[in-house]
């Protein structure tokens, strides 16, 4: 039964996956290897398709791999069987947060982790940075690309518009100057 | 009912303008959560914490807690589709031999000039999420340390999560002790 199988294999991936969805990767190779629904080099492209279309990308490598075991059915049960341990023990946490969080060796993990977070994020930043002027499928030279994320931090500040709007100003310009 | 479906859109349009994962979609779900007062900034900085100590991918881990915490479990099952339907949708496209959209010159121009907008939207969030998790000299110092290791030496997330935690508790009994 291939959707018993796709169901428990990415179960168990979104349970040994701690720390975000380019933990899933090494266990997707895993996955190469003892199944033949995807080899190693479509994972490959796969992975680096995934970076550039939307979605998570624990998500979007999750909904691929089903498609290529057990089609579009395949590809939710896939995702499905991913989420559903994240799921289930967020919903416990959430149950207990609130009586937790007065114990004080949560309260001081809580301290020492909320800064490392920041970090974790700001590390994030540095990396989406280093795509963006080393790696993007682009002719602008590196100064060009910096000046003008420079004026889409000053706006990011300054103008008090939705998100979205800024987002679909960023594709437009893109179009333009084609970046 | 109309919050629910509330829930789901709000979280589809995160899912479709997420690059990469979790920590991309904060400037979008800050202003999404906070601003429909669903969460606030302190609450969303303690969810991206335990969603990173926790098994599962960051950005469903997240969705699930604002989802529960809004509206119990079926509020979860809402947020969770809402972040997960697009990534199928558009995997599927994928796999299903419409790359050529995707991979259409117009749509990579105007992709990696969104890529430079939300990284520039993900800046002014980082800020924020410093003010947040910065008190004193320690926060500062675990930060710093945190950003070293993560961005410059490659240590794995694990291992910072367990350092923060660790030097979070100890902290904070030195400061009870000596108060």
């Amino acid at each position: 039964m291939i959707y018993g199988i796709l169901f428990w294999e990415f179960f168990k991936i979104g349970l040994f996956a701690v720390g975000g969805g380019l933990a899933t990767i090494p266990f997707l190779f895993r996955l190469a290897e003892r199944f033949n629904w995807f080899d190693v080099t479509q994972l490959t492209n796969m992975i680096a398709l995934s970076e550039t279309t939307p979605g998570p990308l624990g998500v979007n490598m999750a909904t691929y791999a089903g498609i290529q075991a057990g089609g579009i059915t395949g590809g939710v049960i896939a995702t499905l069987g991913l989420v559903a341990p994240s799921f289930l023990i967020i919903i416990f946490i959430s149950k207990i947060l609130q009586k937790i969080k007065k114990n004080s060796l949560i309260s001081g993990a809580f301290y020492g982790l909320k800064p490392a977070v920041a970090a974790m994020i700001f590390s994030f930043l540095c990396v989406l940075l280093e795509m963006i002027v080393y790696q993007a499928p682009s002719n602008k030279d590196f100064f060009f690309q910096l000046g003008l994320f420079i004026c889409y931090v000053i706006m990011s500040f300054r103008l008090k518009i939705h998100p979205i709007s800024l987002i679909f100003i960023g594709a437009v310009i893109g179009i333009i100057l084609e970046l | 009912m109309k919050t629910y479906f509330e829930l789901f859109f709000s979280f589809l349009k995160i899912g479709m303008f997420t690059f990469g994962g979790g920590y991309a979609m904060l400037p979008l779900l800050q202003k999404e959560v906070v601003g429909k007062g669903w969460a606030t900034d302190d609450e969303l900085l303690d969810y991206y914490a335990i969603g990173q100590v926790t098994p599962g991918i960051i950005a469903i881990n997240v969705s699930t807690f604002i989802g529960y915490k809004h509206k119990g479990i079926l509020g979860a099952v809402c947020t969770m589709f809402g972040m997960i339907l697009p990534s199928i949708l558009i995997i599927s496209s994928l796999v299903y031999g419409l790359v050529y959209i995707w991979e259409n010159s117009y749509i990579q121009h105007a992709f990696a000039g969104m890529r430079l907008m939300i990284t520039a939207l993900l800046l002014s969030m980082a800020v924020k999420m410093v003010q947040k998790s910065v008190f004193d000299l320690w926060t500062l110092f675990i930060l710093i340390i945190s950003f070293v290791m993560v961005f410059f030496g490659n240590v794995s997330i694990f291992f910072i999560v367990i350092f923060s935690c660790v030097t979070g508790i100890i902290l904070i009994q030195i400061k009870r002790h000596f108060r």
